[in-house]
């Protein structure tokens, strides 16, 4: 199996986002929430840090 | 006296008869079964679903599957969160998976993917025990 780097962020987010929102919250509206609000925070933080590290190549 | 005071309360918030413990480790061993036991499908469903995923794509991606006494800090830790997958680990292990060596670099997205899932699957099991002594609401 062959993934890009990309792939794997979206992946890895999905999964944990899940496991975080079921397992942190009680009612299942805010276990959608909260692991909607994971998900976009591991795939904005991967993106902010990937640009903060091509700032610091360049 | 916080502890009198707590007890009472938790007792009555218990949501089975079944011991705590044994859903423990039962979530442990397959990801969801304490869920399972609690009557809670959908969760249940989600979490196995979510960390068997996540196993198996770790192993696609030719994630390392870590043996105990390495000698190594960091392999031991890895070895623990591995552990924490419970009978994905062992049939792993029994079957001789993950144990080629490194040709790509996803490889280690691959280990990783493997230990979290592990790590989560913790998590899901300590949520479970908690469900069970009413110490989580619902």
């Amino acid at each position: 199996m062959t993934i890009s780097h990309f792939g794997a962020v979206l992946l890895f987010s999905f999964f944990t986002s899940i496991i975080f929102g079921v397992t942190q919250r009680s009612d299942p509206r805010m276990m959608i929430r909260f692991g909607a609000f994971c998900f976009a925070l591991f795939v904005g933080g991967t993106i902010a840090a990937s640009w903060l590290m091509w700032l610091i190549k360049h | 006296m916080t502890s009198n005071v707590q007890a009472p309360a938790r007792a009555a918030g218990k949501t089975t008869t079944m011991p705590a413990a044994m859903i423990l480790l039962a979530g442990w061993l397959v990801p969801g079964a304490g869920h399972f036991l609690l009557r809670k499908w959908i969760r249940g469903s989600l979490i196995f679903i979510s960390i068997v995923a996540m196993f198996g794509i770790g192993l696609a991606l030719k994630g390392k599957i870590y043996s105990p006494n390495t000698a190594e800090l960091l392999d031991m830790l890895n070895f623990a969160g591995n552990l924490g997958t419970g009978l994905l680990y062992v049939i792993a292990r029994v079957f001789d998976l993950g144990q080629a060596s490194v040709q790509v670099a996803t490889a280690d997205y691959g280990t990783k993917f493997i230990v979290v899932a592990g790590l989560l699957n913790i998590i899901s099991a300590v949520d479970a025990h908690s469900l069970a002594t009413g110490r989580k609401a619902s």
